[in-house]
């Protein structure tokens, strides 16, 4: 391995309380504490967050694309997994 | 061959029906590089502008104008980052395309190749150059990779604040003394015809920009691109009270546009070729920077494998 090969990290901001933290890109840094000092220098310079999170790149482990299908399309014909599958009269309230 | 070929037409359908495309999907190999190319090439401008606009940090005429610069470079330096963080999301790695760059290999923006010579010219640079920069990269918001539009739209909200600090600049001077007045009139006959150029070729000179349109990475011409700054700019020169440094420049009402002279392509593919005014400056400063800098990334590298070790001694330890 290059004696110079700093991890790749993946940045994670949250805006605000009550907001998940949001994927907004990556940065190399020497190790987790260097890349959340430098992430906040290059993902909050607007006041865009209040809280980071890094994750090393290589620990995150992704569904395949190709997996689409087997994995998603099963969803799209349990119609009655949603409410608007329901007929409720109008004169029904709080429903 | 044949699944090669429908593979290709499904990945055009799929960016025809205005799809994004997403690092793991699957995409021709020629999308693939021509991405590389541009997003680095796109990092690379971010990276290598900083030199022209850093050269006055020491120089600035007041605290304000000091703050506001130095915080416009570090937003160059993210805006690198950014994109590099996109480009290395499709395979290539940091430390090859900082090596591509350094060789000369790798291109950036042009307009980085001339100097800096005057306080004005930091107006300028705002103004024309991230203006230029602006109009192509609020097209790139809507790019068909996903981590490239994703990038596009941080830079663009953040690009806004360099344009109209630029402005401020330019405005401030030209409403000065005749000195400041012929300050800003100078900097703007240096810097006009290049930041035209910023856009590339004439659309007959640039066979690559069909294929990027198809595949929506980019979807405006160069041509209309640079029509379109024309026509946003000029009024912005008139309002100072400057000229624009072009005899044939005028309002063509039949066009809504204005008709502006030839651009002289020769100097284009000149600096592009390296015989720039400062083509060999920027690079050189950038090798410096970036040898001189070898022992603090060690060093950083060794106190974290350090640190690690201490940590796992304190857990085995507990």
């Amino acid at each position: 391995m290059n004696k110079n090969h700093w991890k790749l990290y993946e940045v994670f901001v949250r805006s605000k309380n009550g907001l998940a933290h949001k994927h907004v890109g990556s940065l190399h840094a020497a190790d987790a504490d260097m890349a959340i000092k430098n992430a906040r220098d290059v993902y909050t310079r607007r006041s865009e967050g209040i809280s980071i999170w890094v994750v090393p790149s290589d620990q995150i482990t992704a569904s395949s694309p190709d997996e689409k299908e087997p994995l998603f399309a099963p969803s799209d014909d349990k119609v009655y997994r949603h409410p608007t599958f329901y007929d409720i009269p109008d004169d029904v309230e709080h429903m | 061959m044949g699944t090669n070929i429908s593979l290709e037409e499904k990945f055009q359908a799929y960016v025809d029906a205005e799809n994004k495309v997403e690092p793991k999907d699957w995409m021709p190999e020629k999308y693939r590089k021509t991405l590389v190319r541009q997003i680095s090439q796109h990092a690379h401008s971010e990276v290598i502008g900083m030199q022209p606009e850093a050269n006055w940090i020491t120089r600035a005429p007041s605290l304000r104008a000091k703050l506001i610069l130095l915080a416009k470079v570090q937003d160059e330096a993210g805006h690198g980052l950014y994109l590099y963080s996109a480009a290395e999301t499709l395979g290539t790695s940091r430390d090859q395309m900082i090596a591509d760059l350094q060789s000369g290999k790798a291109k950036y923006s042009s307009i980085f190749n001339y100097p800096t010579p005057s306080w004005a010219d930091m107006g300028t640079i705002g103004w024309l150059v991230d203006g230029a920069a602006i109009q192509n990269q609020v097209m790139l918001t809507r790019t068909s990779y996903g981590p490239y539009a994703r990038a596009m739209v941080k830079i663009c909200k953040e690009e806004s604040f360099h344009q109209r600090q630029g402005y401020e600049i330019v405005m401030k001077l030209a409403q000065g003394t005749p000195e400041q007045k012929k300050m800003a009139q100078e900097s703007l006959n240096r810097w006009w015809w290049p930041s035209l150029m910023m856009f590339g070729p004439s659309d007959d000179n640039s066979p690559n920009s069909e294929q990027s349109m198809r595949w929506k990475i980019k979807r405006k011409s160069n041509d209309t691109l640079r029509q379109e700054f024309i026509d946003k700019t000029v009024p912005q020169a008139h309002y100072l009270g400057l000229t624009i440094p072009d005899p044939d420049l005028k309002w063509n009402e039949e066009r809504g546009s204005y008709d502006f002279g030839e651009i002289n392509w020769d100097e284009f593919y000149n600096v592009i070729q390296g015989n720039g005014p400062c083509n060999k400056e920027r690079i050189a400063h950038h090798v410096k920077a970036h040898e001189e800098g070898a022992w603090v990334r060690e060093a950083a590298l060794a106190y974290a494998e350090k640190e690690a070790k201490r940590k796992e001694n304190r857990t085995s330890a507990a």
